[in-house]
């Protein structure tokens, strides 16, 4: 008989990252996955699920409270140890470089619970990849429109076409060794600052 | 370029100052050390960064190395402390509602924590009679000279803090608007979240470390004992520069500067009028301005100075709450914790004034008093228990097991 699934219980602020961490529980076939937002109340919540074991934000404000909490019977039946396995440093390592801290009821043998960790350390990993990405793609749209500001102004005030336009622009950072963007910024101020 | 690359962690906590001046006025890069200082969230953070390598130092509860070295951490972690980062700087904050009641059962002046213990007592004693909920009071820590300055108070006053009241744990940042939202009706915590919640008007500030014991310990610098070993040189170029910049913090005249330099939004992110207030002693307790006697202490009276007598203390409560068991080897590896020899060998030579032994008795001394020290002068104390008890290190055992008996309950 297959052993009963495992209770995971993932507390985050972040409710995008935490729909990614529960979409990939679910995925590997984990039901009994609850996610939990606000910490008020919390106590009450982990008497109920019962988790065996429960995922958090590292970053979460409220840490050492819930720590705390661990440690007294009366909110959590079982005793909650930190991590698989205080011996596995690679996996404390991992999980700390990644931003998550995964706290187990004792008693449950490691191969059960790896494979969680394992999950919300990857789908951790994902989120920032994910978050830096955005911001660069952000950042890349906010150069381009600097770019296109600062040709349009040079194409008007020397009257020369675009292609020309973005030559000077391009020339310039390559003698200065900076970005094209920055050029493009520092134009734009300097054409601002000759108007008024 | 410098070749000694440090990384701490800390809190957002007034008692930073040391560690933020250190960088901020240029006393790390003048011992070539190039220090980077991360701002963090929780005491939990800050242990597992510096477990995995991401820290070689942080900021730390006193409480914390010793616990750490006891097993009592998630992972294992030697840690060392060879610093303390200053004395003091720690209140007790009630509600508004809480000290109406206080006050109605004869609490008056912040400075005699006896007498707000009574009163504190009978409004316990009173909610009884009416089948009211125990009070609730905050700590930022299980491992924290909050949680055991609270208990001891708590204590020495007749409130038994394992039955009378419920001690819980909030992060600092929160302990305000836990208190607005009725979640806890006191807090022990450190400056400027005490003034930050008087200045929302939502508490009172009932009573303050430096009364309940003065001069007493609160942060140390934690060190990851494998690092200090493999690096000691760039460590000791470390407490150089944190002893010089601890000599700045202490002078009143430097303490608006450091106000400004705290209140920006990678340290503190508070007015800055709010920690000058602290910085001076003279804090708005929410019934006016009250000057304290050694409220925060970065300097003066060898508030650097990690003394093994201040990690037997916070061995002595661990024991008593029940955090540890009390044993030879334990006690060892709390005195341990603390490292004067590391400290002597990194500012021996700047000819700074160094206490001569390792430990004192605590709250013995009534008056400032010149100590044997290396070279120079060295004034220690008032240095009282405000229920005129003393800690001698050397009768330990007798210590633990006379707390056991006085009042409180002790935790099966």
């Amino acid at each position: 008989m297959p052993p009963r699934s495992l209770s995971v219980l993932v507390i985050d602020e972040n409710t995008l990252r935490a729909a990614i961490i529960e979409a990939g529980l679910r995925e590997a076939g984990h039901e009994h996955v609850t996610i939990v937002h606000d910490v008020n109340g919390i106590a009450q919540r982990i008497a109920e699920i019962e988790p065996d074991v429960i995922v958090i934000d590292l970053e979460n404000p409220n840490r050492d409270m819930l720590e705390n909490m661990f440690n007294l019977s009366r909110a959590v039946r079982r005793p909650i140890a930190m991590f698989v396995d205080q011996s596995d440093q690679s996996a404390i390592e991992a999980a700390v470089d990644a931003g998550v801290s995964a706290y187990v009821v004792d008693g449950l043998r490691q191969e059960r619970v790896k494979p969680i960790v394992d999950m919300a350390i990857s789908r951790f990993n994902a989120y920032s990849k994910l978050a830096r990405e955005l911001e660069e793609a952000k950042s890349a749209l906010e150069n381009r429109k600097l770019v296109d500001r600062a040709k349009g102004i040079l194409m008007r005030s020397k009257g020369i076409s675009e292609e020309e336009a973005y030559t000077l622009l391009r020339r310039a950072a390559m003698n200065q060794n900076r970005k094209i963007s920055e050029i493009a910024q520092s134009l734009i101020l300097a054409s601002g600052l000759l108007d008024e | 370029m410098s070749e000694h690359h440090i990384t701490a962690g800390f809190l957002p906590l007034l008692d930073s100052a040391i560690l933020v001046a250190a960088r901020e006025k240029g006393f790390a890069a003048s011992e070539g050390v190039d220090l980077t200082l991360v701002r963090e969230t929780s005491w939990a953070s800050i242990r597992d960064r510096i477990a995995v390598g991401h820290f070689e130092v942080a900021h730390m509860l006193a409480p914390m190395p010793i616990a750490a070295n006891l097993g009592l951490t998630p992972m294992r972690l030697d840690l060392i402390a060879p610093l303390a980062l200053g004395l003091g700087g720690n209140a007790v904050t009630v509600s508004n509602a809480l000290w109406r009641a206080m006050e109605e059962a004869g609490a008056a002046g912040p400075d005699d924590p006896a007498a707000v213990g009574a009163a504190l007592r009978k409004v316990i004693e009173d909610r009884r009679g009416q089948g009211s909920d125990r009070l609730r009071f905050g700590v930022v820590h299980p491992h924290s000279g909050h949680n055991f300055e609270l208990r001891y108070w708590l204590a020495a006053c007749g409130i038994d803090p394992e039955r009378d009241v419920d001690i819980t744990v909030v992060p600092p940042p929160l302990t305000a608007d836990a208190m607005a939202a009725g979640r806890i009706d006191g807090f022990c915590v450190g400056e400027p979240w005490n003034s930050v919640a008087v200045a929302a008007g939502h508490a009172r500030i009932a009573t303050v470390k430096a009364a309940i014991w003065r001069s007493s310990p609160e942060k140390v610098l934690g060190v990851r004992a494998d690092w200090a070993v493999a690096h000691s040189d760039t460590l000791a170029r470390l407490l150089r520069a944190l002893y010089r910049a601890a000599a700045w913090c202490g002078e009143a005249e430097n303490h608006e500067e450091l106000a400004a330099i705290l209140s920006g939004e990678a340290y503190l992110g508070q007015p800055a009028k709010l920690l000058l207030g602290a910085l001076d002693g003279r804090l708005e307790t929410g019934g006016g301005i009250h000057r304290f006697a050694d409220f925060f202490l970065p300097m003066e009276k060898a508030a650097t100075f990690p003394w093994q007598s201040h990690a037997l203390w916070f061995y002595s409560q661990m024991v008593r709450w029940g955090q540890v068991p009390h044993g030879e080897t334990n006690a060892e590896k709390a005195r341990a914790s603390f490292r004067p020899d590391i400290y002597r060998a990194a500012l021996g030579p700047l000819g700074a004034a160094l206490p001569a032994a390792s430990m004192k008795v605590e709250g013995a001394l009534t008056a400032p008093t010149p100590v044997g020290a290396t070279s120079g002068r060295l004034i220690l104390g008032p240095d009282g228990f405000f229920d005129g008890a003393v800690f001698d290190p050397a009768e330990l055992d007798g210590y633990i097991s006379g707390q056991r008996s006085a009042g409180a309950r002790q935790r099966p």
